[in-house]
């Protein structure tokens, strides 16, 4: 009786006094000495249509909120799957070459902290165009989870297993899809997972500059006509999507590792 | 059952030069293994003739693993010579199956799967069904048809190391190495898995190098026991015949006088290494069942 209270307590209650508690925090602010931040009531008001009319297309620049979503997710599949389809296979020459990770490594370790508002700038450069350079933002920045972590996995794979296909006599390729692919698929699965919270992080940057529709463009162009209420809106929005797509591979990561 | 695996055989070659006596099926000539600066083996030699069981027993630590991986072509020696049906150390094969100390299945497999692994390898011209028949016989073979399509992690330690026969012997190699196969296994899983290798050893017929770190059990198996002496620079004492009549029943055994001057004559060479003047470096003690007290009797 008191462990389903206090797990229901865990799971419901304390989350919604957090929550009460930033909103609090939220209204004190508005109230006082953020004149032009709205207060939660008026940022409710503003954005109701929004919310409720999620997948309405009243223009371009004014459309539901999800639809907005949308077209942000579009975007982000794309430079994702890029990554990873770049990243794996770059993972697996580095965890497997010590010479392919020595030549390589130091670039990637430059690279990678490298901010998607300085990628943007260049992609627009190769490409000429806002929606390609976008994507190749995205691409550059979420990639390297996917390659560091799967470029790990496949160092860890164990010498037994390694040694299995040898006795057996596998091939290059079998040793590779059979042996080594699935003993490293844990590791590459928490790359992709953090790939994944990179590329929705690197969106709104990617929308901002290039202008797109979407919920990072939507957020931006809000901004520039003063309706401040949708700032939040959008904030709230990419947040509970980021949790959202977090906790997908977080389900599909729990189910690799019991399989 | 022997079709199929010796295909690849033809494949390793015939040393040049070598018109020394036929019939030394896997051989160890002069060979010492140097792991940087620990010397593990040092001169050490050994002929298996086809179809006899030789076993091999040492001190943990003595250099087995790495005596096997030698046998198994998985470790190149640093002088001397392996020799594998007159080829001189050739790549590691399903010829020359290992049975790892750990098992080694892979996890992401089913029982069933990591047999067929091996058996859609070695017999890849064989049709699917024959295949899958062949393998569901072996995983039979070791009583694991309820287990099969469980996976590593749900079953014990005795059914892996089960798991890990069926597979190796559903090869069909020409030598099963065994590397202290049931040295991971709580007693009593030992005991019923030693019964198990006594039968299959005592059937197939096949060439069978194991190394254990345990008396009773080299007795259980061998047609002849070899000393391994402790390590460093570990090499092979004088061979044991057992001419006790096959089957062996262990649970007779402690009352057999040959299996008691045996173990006798065997743990007295293996401690004796251990008292050589060489300065040894600290080893953990030797798992011999038994209390020495027993042996002297």
């Amino acid at each position: 009786m008191t462990k389903t209270f206090e797990r229901w307590l865990a799971a419901f209650a304390l989350p919604l006094i957090g929550v009460g508690v930033v909103v609090l925090l939220w209204s004190v602010a508005s109230a006082t000495f953020a004149d032009n931040l709205p207060s939660p009531v008026k940022t409710w008001e503003t954005s109701q249509l929004y919310i409720m009319e999620p997948f309405e297309k009243r223009g371009e620049l004014d459309q539901g909120i999800l639809r907005f979503t949308w077209y942000s997710l579009e975007r982000v599949a794309q430079g994702y799957f890029i990554a990873i389809v770049i990243g794996a296979p770059l993972g697996f020459l580095l965890g497997m070459s010590k010479l392919f990770q020595s030549s390589f490594d130091p670039i990637i370790q430059i690279l990678r902290p490298v901010s998607p508002l300085a990628w943007l700038p260049l992609g627009l450069v190769i490409f000429q165009k806002p929606e390609p350079a976008g994507i190749f933002t995205i691409a550059m920045c979420s990639m390297w989870p996917t390659v560091l972590n799967t470029a790990l996995g496949v160092r860890a794979v164990p010498t037994d297993y390694l040694n299995v296909a040898r006795v057996l006599k596998l091939s290059r390729a079998k040793t590779l899809f059979k042996i080594m692919l699935p003993a490293a698929l844990p590791y590459m699965f928490t790359g992709f997972r953090l790939s994944l919270g990179i590329a929705w992080l690197v969106i709104v940057a990617a929308e901002m500059l290039t202008g797109a529709p979407g919920v990072g463009g939507f957020l931006w162009q809000e901004y520039n006509a003063l309706i401040y209420e949708h700032i939040i809106l959008c904030i709230l929005t990419i947040g509970l999507v980021g949790f959202g797509l977090d906790r997908l591979m977080g389900m599909a990561e729990k189910r690799l590792r019991a399989a | 059952m022997s079709d199929g695996a010796e295909s690849e055989t033809s494949g390793t070659g015939q040393a040049p030069g070598t018109g020394e006596a036929p019939g030394k099926l896997l051989e160890l000539r002069g060979v010492s293994k140097s792991y940087g600066s620990t010397h593990v083996l040092e001169n050490v030699s050994l002929e298996i003739e086809p179809g006899e069981v030789v076993v091999i027993v040492g001190f943990s630590g003595a250099g087995k693993s790495t005596l096997i991986s030698l046998l198994a072509g998985l470790d190149r020696p640093d002088t001397g010579q392996v020799r594998f049906k007159g080829a001189v150390s050739p790549e590691a094969g399903p010829q020359r199956m290992l049975v790892f100390q750990n098992y080694s299945l892979l996890p992401w497999l089913t029982a069933f799967g990591n047999v067929a692994l091996a058996v859609d390898e070695v017999f890849s011209s064989w049709t699917a069904e024959k295949r899958q028949a062949h393998t569901e016989r072996f995983i039979g073979m070791v009583g694991l048809e309820h287990a099969k399509d469980r996976k590593p992690a749900q079953l014990s330690g005795g059914m892996r190391q089960r798991v890990a026969l069926a597979r190796a012997l559903a090869t069909d190699p020409e030598v099963l190495l065994l590397d202290e196969p049931l040295s991971a296994l709580d007693a009593l899983t030992r005991a019923n898995l030693q019964d198990a290798l006594e039968r299959i050893v005592r059937t197939s017929g096949k060439t069978i190098v194991l190394v254990t770190n345990d008396v009773d059990e080299a007795i259980l198996l061998a047609d002849r026991i070899i000393p391994l002496s402790a390590g460093p620079r570990a090499t092979l004492g004088p061979e044991f015949p057992i001419a006790i009549a096959r089957p062996r029943d262990r649970r007779a055994l402690n009352h057999d006088p040959e299996f008691r001057h045996v173990r006798t004559a065997v743990i007295e060479y293996l401690l004796s290494t251990k008292r050589a003047p060489r300065p040894t470096a600290p080893e953990p003690a030797p798992a011999l069942s038994g209390a020495p007290a027993e042996v002297s009797t």
